[in-house]
């Protein structure tokens, strides 16, 4: 049967008061409390569904951060996972670690795992990029199915009710699928202890990004201000060949 | 003004009607019914299950009850000092013995060191017999003591008092620390040595073999809506059974009030008293930054017959921080002071104000802490079980240390335990292991000769001239005769009847916080990242939901919506516009268990709410 990869991130837990960093370079994290991504934990939970309704055979949860990633996928595990993917990913790479990167790791999993769904949520709360999931889909050049209130599969097409601006809309797509979920897909079930005694013993398998042929590198290019837009046209008509803008 | 007397006749007639009633049980959607006879409905506050029980109530028919259970050699209830210390020393033992042991902790904060707080001036003595070589091992004590200063305030001026060797609160020798991150180190040695932690999951009830021993605890349930109804997700907890149960809950633990009736282990001993403790951590100017300073004041804003004092830590962890906190005995008489606000009041002074002038706060914090020492000290074994750390309550009042002491009575209690846990045969009268060796050991080591020294200091403090009685007794029979006077000084009695009437006291006026230095008590709790899941039952359960309104409202104006460090309880209008009510914000709970000590009536339990909520503190 059928495989489903759900990503889950770790990030400072919502009721904490973020505190930025000295230096300015980014924001306290040493001992801060962090928990799973709401929604993530969402994605998690509609997996273990279809899991026990048995529309897929197996769930794996897939987390790419440093060490401290694995409890996250320990969770994840605890609420009904199969067993876990730790894409080790630390210091300033980890800092630089961005959606574009992110769904590179991911497409290069799906494919290497052969998963017919990739269960994500729709945006993590530390950086609310909601692009992870959208950029994933289009590197694997698959459907995308994001801010999932309601996901039906029936055979190897999935039925999803998107929560959008003007309201909700109603698609079906085919598998293999991107989906993302949102807040009113499910109410996620708690990891009791039992069940985090049992996850112990489930295995978490550790992979660098370089294991998936991915390059982490983040090429964000810093900006550049011009005082006048006249200035702005002058340096874009020399840089641009064909009518296109080089830099 | 409401009027006081005639609603107090009124609610004895409805607590009256009550006791009759109580043998029928109304289902809790009729509760309000019952204030039959009363002029004003008291709306339902509490519908937790300990005062709501689940089996008469209807919502709950056909839910699966049972629970799953796991046998351990050792539990461990709560990842502080105490109980790490013990969980260490347990696994130190079996490995060098080559003996299989195992060990689970369990702690109701989200990570080990979240729910810690503490000044926090650390005696190495503890420690270093734990680990002789904690340097090496990377312990985050960075921040030896150089320099120790006392003062008397007053309102502008400030009084010095010559640290003098050889008193209590001397600390040449001792090292500054962030409680939580020392905590946070001693969970990751415990890891190593193969204890099994589990952060997030509270004991919320204590198991019984048949033969009244204690069997081990059972975690908390899951899922309760905030009505008292089973949600969807509703989970039981999960039982741990063990021979031995250790209970290091800390400070007034709730559980260990259970122990305290079911075996009666306070019938030789005076009632604990307490304090409260109000902590927070700043960045300062680095020209103000003195590491390794230590200051305490005594004096403003208390007045000299209040229990209290200040600590204002210089720490050297990279960045220029100081913790700093106040500390007020609960046997305080006046129920219209609140602790937060002589807190913030305090920081105005002079002598204070110019080292935390352009520096910002980063973090809050409360918790109760013990103050009576030898006299109040319970028996600490019994059937089954034992109690460590601050929950008997070890600490050294004029020091104000406790946590060498609790770590040291954790580690006799392992050592005490191990044999027992690890014979051949076990020949025990009872199913739950009785180790009556650990309260031997404890009246034979430095941790009682330390408590025994001290004993009269704290309850010097009884006399007419306070605070200034207190000093000249210390300075007199501690310094000269380090506490070999034969007698021994009593304390008050419980802290929850020493609140004056309201009509007897004068309000205080507390200044407006100024945003700079003082600050409002809602920006406060934002920074101690405190949360717990909304839809529970609220863990502040009342005995009886009338009484807040017709007894601490009517003859003590409400002191708990002023003591408590995280504004919990506010009494707010009734919507019908007659009459108020008392409202609990739980989900603002830090965890500081002063509102259980202080309720002059006694009617407010604190319970353990779904693990992993209350305050994220780090590194407090």
């Amino acid at each position: 049967m059928s495989r489903v990869l759900v990503g889950v991130k770790r990030v400072i837990d919502y009721a904490v008061k973020i505190r930025v960093k000295p230096d300015n370079s980014g924001v306290v994290t040493d001992g801060v409390k962090h928990s799973m991504n709401p929604f993530c934990e969402i994605a998690v939970e509609e997996a273990v569904r279809l899991k026990e309704k048995k529309f897929i055979s197996e769930v794996v949860a897939v987390s790419c951060g440093p060490a401290q990633a694995t409890e996250t996928i320990r969770t994840a595990l605890a609420m009904g996972c199969d067993r876990g993917i730790h894409v080790e990913v630390s210091g300033k790479d980890y800092e630089s670690l961005g959606p574009l990167q992110v769904s590179k790791i991911f497409a290069a999993l799906a494919k290497k795992e052969e998963a017919s769904l990739v269960i994500l949520g729709k945006q993590a709360i530390d950086d609310d990029c909601n692009q992870t999931g959208q950029m994933t889909a289009a590197l694997l050049d698959w459907p995308q199915g994001t801010f999932a209130s309601e996901v039906e599969i029936t055979g190897d097409k999935v039925k999803v009710v998107r929560e959008i601006d003007g309201g909700l809309e109603t698609i079906k797509i085919n598998m293999p699928a991107v989906l993302t979920a949102d807040l009113r897909l499910n109410t996620p079930r708690y990891a009791t202890l039992p069940n985090i005694m049992k996850a112990k013993k489930k295995k978490i398998a550790n992979v660098k990004p370089a294991d998936l042929g991915v390059d982490i590198v983040s090429r964000a290019c810093r900006g550049t201000e011009w005082d006048t837009v006249g200035s702005l046209y002058e340096q874009w008509r020399s840089r641009s060949e064909h009518g296109a803008l080089v830099f | 003004m409401f009027p006081a007397g005639r609603y107090s006749i009124k609610a004895q007639r409805c607590m009256r009607v009550l006791r009759t009633v109580q043998a029928e049980h109304a289902l809790p959607q009729l509760y309000a019914c019952r204030q039959n006879g009363s002029s004003a409905v008291t709306p339902r506050i509490t519908s937790h299950y300990t005062i709501c029980p689940r089996d008469k109530d209807s919502r709950w028919e056909g839910v699966e009850m049972e629970r799953f259970a796991d046998e351990a050699d050792v539990v461990i209830v709560g990842g502080g000092p105490a109980g790490l210390s013990a969980a260490i020393r347990l696994k130190q033992l079996a490995n060098e013995q080559e003996k299989e042991l195992r060990v689970c902790l369990v702690e109701k904060a989200s990570q080990i060191g979240a729910h810690t707080l503490s000044g926090a001036c650390l005696e190495p003595s503890a420690l270093s017999e734990l680990f002789p070589d904690w340097k090496e091992r990377g312990a985050p004590m960075n921040t030896p003591v150089t320099e120790d200063v006392f003062s008397i305030l007053t309102k502008k001026h400030r009084i010095p008092v010559p640290m003098l060797p050889g008193l209590p609160m001397n600390n040449h020798g001792n090292y500054i620390v962030r409680l939580g991150h020392f905590v946070r180190w001693l969970g990751e040695q415990a890891e190593e040595l193969g204890v099994e932690i589990y952060p997030g999951y509270a004991a919320a009830e204590v198991l019984f073999h048949e033969d009244g021993s204690v069997k081990g605890i059972a975690t908390n349930d899951v899922g309760i809506a905030k009505d008292g109804s089973p949600k969807d997700v509703f989970e039981r907890g999960m039982e741990l059974h063990a021979k031995v149960t250790l209970f290091g809950e800390g400070c007034h633990g709730h559980l260990a009030k259970q122990l305290y009736k079911q075996f009666n282990l306070r019938e030789n001993c005076e009632p604990q008293t307490y304090a409260i403790g109000l902590k927070e951590l700043w960045v300062i100017d680095e020209n103000k930054w003195r590491a390794g300073r230590i200051e305490h004041s005594v004096g403003w804003p208390l007045n000299r017959n209040t229990y209290g004092g200040s600590f204002l830590y210089h720490l050297n962890e990279g960045e220029p921080l100081v913790a700093l906190g106040f500390v007020i005995g609960l046997d305080y008489t006046n129920p219209y002071l609140s602790p937060f606000r002589e807190f913030q009041q305090w920081k105005h002074h002079p002598f204070i104000s110019k080292t935390l002038e352009g520096g910002t706060r980063i973090a809050y914090g409360a918790r109760a802490l013990n103050e009576g020492g030898y006299q109040s000290l319970p028996k600490v074994t019994f059937p089954g079980g034992v109690l460590i750390g601050c929950s008997p309550g070890f600490m050294n009042v004029p020091k104000i240390k406790g946590t060498h002491t609790a770590m040291k009575s954790g580690m006799l209690a392992a050592e005490a335990i191990f044999p027992k846990v690890t014979a051949e045969d076990l020949a025990s009268e009872t199913i739950g292991l009785h180790v009556p060796e650990y309260e031997e050991s404890l009246k034979k080591s430095w941790i009682w000769k330390e408590l025994y020294a001290v004993r009269n200091i704290r309850p010097s403090f009884h006399n007419y001239f306070g605070l200034y009685g207190g000093m000249l007794y210390t300075g007199v029979f501690y310094w000269m005769c380090r506490g070999k006077e034969p007698w021994t000084l009593k304390h008050a009695g419980l802290d929850s009847d020493q609140l004056k009437p309201a009509k007897e006291c004068t309000p205080i006026e507390y200044p407006k916080p100024d945003g700079k230095l003082s600050f409002d008590l809602l920006s406060s709790v934002a920074l101690s990242g405190t949360n717990h899941e909304g839809d529970q039952p609220p863990h502040l359960t009342l005995k009886d939901d009338s009484v807040p309104v017709a007894h601490n409202l009517a003859i003590y104006d409400g002191p708990e919506q002023r003591f408590c460090p995280a504004g919990v309880y506010e009494y707010v209008p009734l919507e019908t516009g007659e009459g108020m009510r008392l409202q609990i914000n739980a989900q603002n709970c830090v965890h500081c268990k002063t509102c259980d000590i202080k309720d002059p009536s006694q009617n407010i339990n604190w319970v353990v709410p779904e693990g992993s909520g209350g305050p994220a503190y780090n590194g407090m």
